[in-house]
C-alpha cells in the first residue's frame, strides 16, 4: 500500500499518462498534485511508444487494456529500450491474469483505477523513487500464486518461493497496512519493507515457476 | 493454403512449400514424380487446388502465421491419400492407367476442377472483385464441366481399350457415379458452408442479445436510479459501487460452482455490508476451501466485524483479508476509523463481545482485537479447520 508520509522527491516527477479513455486521463490529470507533471498523454500502443520515447518520463501510468496490443505490448517494446523509465500499471480490471501479466512484463506496481488522487500521487512518487507499489489485492494474488507449495525458501535467491519474511510482509500489505505500518508491526524499517517487496517483485518477474502460469490460467475467465 | 504469388499454375506447390518449409522445387518434383505413378500427382494436385483456399498476398491476409488450419490439413491429407489409394487400387485391379486412359482421366479431372471451383468462398469473391478479374459465368462453367465429364467418360467407354466386359462395366459405373457426385458436389459444399455461416451468425447474435440483456437489466437500470438520487451522494456512491461489483463479477470472475466456499462467502458478506451501510470494503482472499460449520461461524463473525467497522468508521476504508491455510482459516477486518480501547468495551458493543468473541470461542476459534484511539481497529479471527 502507499505510504503518504514518505519524503517527497525534491524534483517534480514527470509522468506520461497512457489510457484509451480521454475522460479518465483528464480526471487523473486533475487529481494529481503539483509534485507531478503530466508531460504527455497517449491513447493506444503506437502513440504510447512514440510519446514515451520522445518525453523519457520518470514514470508511465499505463492502462492494462489498450487498443493495439494492450499495456503488455508497450512494456515489451519499451522496457528493454528505456530501462530508466518506470511503469505503474493502472486498470479497472482486477482479473489476476491481467495483474500478473503486466507485472511480469516489467511494471513496477499495479493500482486499480478506484484509487484516490492522493494515493495515486503517492504511488507515482514511490515508483519514481525506484520502489515497488503493491496494492492489497496484488499482494493477495502473489500470496495465492506462490502458495501452491507450502515449502518456504531458505535461500533468498530461490526464485520460485517466498521467504518467511516476504510472506509476512505480503500478508500485512494484503491486510491493508501501509509500508510504514508493516515496518512497525514487524519491527523493521520502511526501507527493509521496500527491499522485501522489491525482492518479491523480482521473483514474480523472473520465476518460470510452473504453478505461476498455471495459476493464472486456472483463473482465466471462460 | 494456396498462394497467389510466384505461382505457375494454381499456387499449390508454392503454398505447400511455404507451409511445410520445404523448397518449392522439391514439392514440384514430387508432384511430377507422382504424376507418373499412375497419375496420382495430378489427382493430388487437383485435390489441393480444389480444397485449399487461396491466400491472397496483400492486405486481406488475415493471419500469415497460421496460413493453414489443422483441420484443413487433415482433410487434405485424407483426400490426398484417398486419391492415391484409389489410383493404386485401380492399378492393382488391372485397370490401371493405361496410356489410353490417362489422358481422358486428366481431361475429366480438369472438368471436375472447373466445377468444384464454383464453390468458391466469399473471400475469394471479394478478392476477384478487388482485382477486377472477370468471372466466367457460372452457366458456361457448369456446361463446360459437364461436357468435359461426358467427353472423358465417353472416351473411356468407347475408346480404344482392351478391357474385358466386366471391368469395362465397372469403370463405366464408377465414372457415371463419380460424374454425378462431382457435378452436384459444388452445390452440396456450398450448402454446407452456408449452413455453417448461418449457424455462427446465429451464435453471435445470441451472444450479443445476452450482453444487451445484461447491460439493460443491470447497468442501464442503475444509471436510471443514479439520476433519481442526484441529491444523495451516499446513495449514488452505494449504487455505483454495487453496480461496479456486479459488472466486475460478470466480466472477470470465472463461473463459480454453486457450492459456497470461503472466497465466495467472504465476498458475498462484504457485498451485503457494503449495500446495507453504504461503505466501501476491499476484499482480498488467498486460497479457498468448502464451508463447514465452524467456517460458517467464522463468516458470521466476519460479518459482525464488518458491520461494526461500517458503523463506527463510516468514511474510512475498510479492508477484509482472508487466508485459507491447511490447518486454519484466518480473517482480518481492518478499519481506519477512530478506534477504541478494547479493554473497556462499552455496553453498546455487545455485538463485538457476543457475536464475535463468543461465537469464535464456541467453535474453537480465537478472536483478537487490536485497536487504539486514532489508529483504527483490526480484528483477527482464527478458526482451525476440522479434519476432512
Amino acid at each position: 500500500m502507499t505510504d503518504q508520509t514518505s519524503p517527497p522527491t525534491p524534483s517534480v516527477v514527470r509522468v506520461v499518462l497512457v489510457d484509451d479513455h480521454r475522460m479518465f486521463r483528464s480526471g487523473v490529470r486533475a487529481e494529481l498534485d503539483d509534485s507531478i507533471d503530466v508531460v504527455g498523454e497517449a491513447e493506444d500502443v503506437e502513440s504510447a511508444v512514440r510519446v514515451i520515447e520522445e518525453q523519457r518520463p520518470d514514470v508511465v501510468l499505463l492502462d492494462v487494456h489498450l487498443p493495439g496490443g494492450g499495456g503488455r505490448q508497450v512494456l515489451s517494446t519499451l522496457v528493454p529500450r528505456l530501462p530508466e523509465v518506470r511503469f505503474l500499471a493502472l486498470s479497472v480490471s482486477d482479473a489476476p491474469e491481467d495483474v500478473i501479466s503486466v507485472i511480469r512484463g516489467g511494471a513496477r506496481g499495479y493500482v486499480t483505477k478506484s484509487i484516490t488522487g492522493p494515493e495515486l500521487a503517492a504511488a507515482v512518487r514511490r515508483v519514481a523513487e525506484g520502489d515497488v507499489v503493491f496494492s492489497p489485492r496484488l499482494a493477495g494474488f502473489v500470496l495465492d500464486a506462490f502458495a501452491a507449495t507450502t515449502e518456504i525458501a531458505t535461500v533468498d535467491e530461490d526464485l520460485d518461493r517466498l521467504t518467511q519474511r516476504e510472506r509476512e510482509v505480503l500478508r500485512l500489505i494484503a491486510r491493508g497496512y501501509t509500508y510504514k505500518e508493516v515496518g512497525k508491526a514487524l519491527f523493521i524499517s520502511v526501507k527493509t519493507v521496500e527491499t522485501h517487496v522489491s525482492a518479491v517483485l523480482r521473483k514474480l518477474q523472473l520465476s518460470n515457476r510452473y504453478e505461476l502460469s498455471r495459476w493464472a490460467s486456472d483463473r482465466r475467465l471462460v | 493454403m494456396r498462394v497467389s504469388h510466384d505461382r505457375h499454375l494454381a499456387g499449390v506447390a508454392r503454398g505447400l512449400s511455404e507451409h511445410l518449409g520445404v523448397d518449392v522445387l522439391m514439392v514440384r518434383l514430387l508432384f511430377v514424380v507422382l504424376a507418373f505413378a499412375n497419375g496420382a500427382g495430378f489427382l493430388m494436385y487437383a485435390a489441393f487446388w480444389i480444397f485449399a483456399p487461396l491466400q491472397v498476398s496483400g492486405d486481406d491476409v488475415a493471419d500469415p502465421g497460421r496460413v493453414w488450419r489443422e483441420r484443413d490439413l487433415g482433410m487434405l491429407l485424407a483426400l490426398g491419400s484417398l486419391a492415391l489409394g484409389g489410383a493404386l487400387l485401380l492399378s492393382a485391379l488391372g485397370v490401371g492407367l493405361h496410356p489410353g486412359l490417362a489422358v481422358p482421366l486428366v481431361v475429366i479431372g480438369v472438368g471436375v476442377v472447373i466445377l468444384w471451383r464454383q464453390a468458391d468462398d466469399a473471400q475469394r469473391e471479394r478478392w476477384r472483385a478487388a482485382t477486377g478479374t472477370r468471372r466466367v459465368p457460372d452457366a458456361v462453367r457448369a456446361g463446360l464441366g459437364i461436357a468435359l465429364v461426358l467427353i472423358g467418360g465417353g472416351a473411356i467407354l468407347i475408346g480404344p481399350t482392351d478391357l474385358n466386359g466386366t471391368s469395362g462395366g465397372l469403370v463405366a459405373a464408377l465414372v457415371v457415379t463419380a460424374g454425378l457426385a462431382l457435378v452436384t458436389g459444388p452445390w452440396w459444399a456450398r450448402m454446407v458452408r452456408e449452413l455453417n455461416a448461418e449457424r455462427s451468425a446465429r451464435i453471435r447474435e445470441q451472444e450479443r442479445a445476452e450482453v444487451a440483456a445484461h447491460v439493460h437489466d443491470s447497468v442501464l437500470h442503475t444509471l436510471t436510479l443514479i439520476q433519481r438520487h442526484v441529491d444523495n451522494p451516499r446513495e449514488v456512491a452505494r449504487l455505483a459501487r454495487a453496480q461496479e461489483r456486479e459488472l466486475r463479477g460478470w466480466l472477470y470472475r470465472p463461473r463459480r460452482d454453486p457450492e459456497a466456499t470461503v472466497t465466495s462467502e467472504v465476498e458475498r458478506v462484504a457485498a451485503e455490508v457494503e449495500d446495507a451501510h453504504g461503505v466501501a470494503i476491499d476484499v482480498v482472499v488467498v486460497g479457498d476451501a468448502p464451508l463447514d460449520d465452524s467456517l460458517s461461524a467464522l463468516l458470521h463473525a466476519t460479518r459482525e466485524c464488518l458491520v461494526n467497522a461500517a458503523k463506527y468508521a463510516r468514511d474510512s476504508p475498510i479492508s477484509v483479508y482472508a487466508e485459507v491455510e491447511p490447518e486454519q482459516v484466518t480473517v482480518f477486518v481492518r478499519d481506519r476509523g477512530p478506534g477504541f480501547d478494547p479493554a473497556a468495551v462499552p455496553e453498546d458493543r455487545l455485538g463485538l463481545r457476543q457475536s464475535v468473541l463468543g461465537r469464535m470461542k464456541r467453535h474453537g476459534g480465537v478472536a483478537t482485537v487490536r485497536s487504539a484511539d486514532g489508529e483504527g481497529t483490526e480484528v483477527q479471527l482464527e478458526m482451525p479447520r476440522s479434519p476432512s
